[in-house]
């Protein structure tokens, strides 16, 4: 029997969060108050609102929870427009996962692992952290650094306060682009704060954020000694199908609904800079 | 070997009508193409080139997906796919053909895409070999034989009679069915038609294109290449190029509004159209150039190199005559290759 890749499934929300001015976090089941499908850190999921439209998310609850999935949205276009206005309760429809995972049990097994996010990039990355808390025995050190415009800007601030920096071996960073009143973290642009940290270049990094930042930081972690096949980032670009059909999304000969969204930064390399 | 005289063919068509459907060009309005076959169509197997290529047969210009039911806050949804009757797909060239393999690689390669499976098991191929190719042909650039391509069953049709070989289980089936109106025999007129038509394939002007640097390994140097600024200079962003491509398989999913709820569907897409790429917070293809060369590039260069090599496009010429501002990939590969166009 082949699977259908086409056709989703309905998805009722059961919580809405409201993380920033702008970004939601959506919690989802099945309409049979159960998880609707199995995925690894990294993957993503096409959702929809019928009549509106359909777009891809990372999905940003770890595969360790079995109870339900979480989306991070941030209300950008008609079809998160929409989402946003969604309660407890509204119905939307789910189909997935789609694309590659972080090798979470190949390449970072064992490995001291850096995370840098900035602003919604959290969203992502927030899957493959709370893996490796759950199998923490798994990994070594781990380094989180986060960076938002405001602390108002800071996706799922409660969880890092009151989990992320109590977890033992454990760091977590984070800095806002201004100063602002009750701020005592940094102040500053992630890649100048990720220089000034003097991070462990055997460190294997994700990076996650809008282009721009990933553009300096890469450039940062490069000059600290960091080895480009050791840093991981994601792709976003324009999907329909997200089984690598529809033609759209491709960057040179991969498509990164199908090949991606998680790339290495020395596999990126070799691609056209058309992303 | 089995042969029908031309003028029995007709008889033919109404005996794979009683079991099965059967898509043949057929002239409508002036411009051949496929459609459904009936008494009283005007068939024209002559044609070389539909306008547009059998492609819709199995992946359709439009296509319903599903529906959704929405009352309050729940939606159902409804599965609209009904079970696809098996149909014959009727004098396919060589060109075509392959392109169907082209297809096939995209979508059904894991993961499956099901609604062109359905589609694409119900059909039999009924191929028919070239015997008057023109100027816009290429064809044997791709390494293939236009005189003798293959499918279920492959024909050939001089003057006097339809010549007809299976070459699948498929093809024996549909042969039982038919193989009261034919006689045996037809051998040597192939032969001789087939190396009639090889002295014309081997006259064609585009029959010494050189595809020797749309290579995987150039993928790079070939998109930075600073030619793609005044090829892709005329181009309108019109997408007929895409719509008459055999290969071109880029398609967009779309909700359109009922009374009765909502219809998703899919259709034919371009990626020369400037929304094809766009996104909430940008476009990553935001020139024509970039979209003209991303067309070129998957055909020659993208689409070989997930494929061992096979190139995606089978030089069916038909963007060559229907480009209005007269680019085609012919331009591309001869620009691009170090010669000149004439």
């Amino acid at each position: 029997m082949i699977e259908e890749n086409l056709i989703p499934k309905v998805g009722v929300i059961t919580n809405v969060r409201k993380d920033t001015p702008d970004v939601k976090t959506f919690r989802v089941v099945g309409t049979d108050g159960k998880k609707l499908f199995k995925h690894m850190p990294g993957q993503c999921a096409m959702v929809s609102v019928p009549g509106v439209g359909e777009c891809m998310f990372s999905i940003t609850s770890s595969p360790t929870n079995e109870e339900y999935m979480e989306f991070s949205i941030k209300k950008c276009g008609c079809v998160t427009e929409v989402i946003h206005s969604m309660e407890e309760g509204s119905q939307v429809t789910v189909r997935g996962p789609y694309g590659r995972n972080f090798p979470v049990e190949e390449d970072f097994k064992g490995k001291d692992l850096l995370f840098i996010a900035g602003g919604i990039g959290l969203a992502p990355l927030r899957s493959v952290i709370n893996y490796v808390r759950h199998y923490r025995n798994n990994y070594g050190k781990v380094v989180v650094v986060y960076g938002a415009r405001s602390a108002d800007d800071l996706v799922d601030f409660e969880e890092i306060k009151t989990e992320w920096k109590n977890e033992p071996n454990f760091e977590v960073y984070l800095t806002i682009d201004r100063p602002q009143e009750g701020w005592n973290d940094h102040v500053g642009f992630v890649p100048s704060y990720v220089k000034e940290l003097g991070l462990d270049p055997n460190m294997t990094a994700v990076l996650c954020g809008p282009p721009i930042m990933i553009k300096f930081t890469l450039a940062g972690l490069l000059e600290l000694g960091f080895d480009k096949s050791r840093v991981y980032t994601t792709l976003e670009l324009r999907m329909k199908c997200g089984i690598g059909k529809c033609g759209r999304c491709n960057v040179g000969d991969k498509f990164v609904c199908k090949d991606g969204p998680v790339f290495r930064m020395d596999q990126l390399d070799e691609l056209p800079d058309e992303y | 070997m089995f042969k029908i005289r031309k003028e029995n063919l007709n008889d033919l068509y109404a005996k794979i009508s009683e079991s099965m459907g059967l898509y043949i060009p057929i002239k409508k309005a002036g411009e051949v193409n496929y459609h459904v076959w009936g008494e009283g169509k005007e068939v024209s197997l002559e044609t070389l080139k539909t306008v547009r290529s059998p492609k819709d047969a199995f992946f359709p210009q439009t296509e319903n997906m599903m529906k959704f039911k929405t009352e309050g806050k729940n939606i159902d949804i409804i599965d609209v796919r009904d079970e696809k009757r098996p149909f014959v797909l009727f004098g396919v060239k060589a060109c075509d053909y392959k392109a169907i393999e082209v297809l096939d690689k995209v979508f059904l390669m894991d993961p499956v895409d099901t609604y062109y499976k359905a589609r694409r098991d119900a059909i039999t191929i009924v191929t028919l070999a070239c015997s008057k190719p023109e100027e816009s042909c290429f064809c044997s650039v791709f390494g293939i034989d236009a005189t003798a391509p293959c499918g279920d069953v492959t024909a050939w049709l001089d003057e006097n009679y339809l010549y007809w070989q299976a070459n699948t289980q498929k093809g024996e089936e549909l042969t039982g069915k038919v193989s009261a109106l034919f006689e045996k025999g037809g051998e040597e007129e192939v032969k001789s038609q087939q190396e009639q038509t090889k002295t014309i394939l081997a006259k064609l002007p585009f029959a010494t294109l050189d595809l020797s640097r749309f290579k995987p390994e150039n993928l790079n140097e070939l998109f930075n290449a600073p030619e793609w600024e005044s090829l892709s200079e005329a181009c309108l962003g019109c997408g007929t190029c895409t719509f008459v491509c055999p290969t071109c398989q880029c398609f967009d999913i779309r909700d359109f509004k009922t009374r009765d709820g909502v219809l998703r569907y899919r259709c034919w897409d371009s990626c020369m159209y400037s929304d094809f790429t766009l996104m909430a917070h940008g476009n990553s293809r935001t020139t024509q150039m970039q979209r003209y060369r991303q067309r070129f590039m998957h055909k020659l260069v993208y689409y070989p190199s997930q494929n061992d090599g096979l190139y995606s496009c089978v030089g069916c010429g038909r963007c060559v005559n229907k480009c209005p501002q007269r680019l085609n990939i012919v331009k591309v590969i001869n620009t691009l290759g170090g010669k000149k166009n004439d």
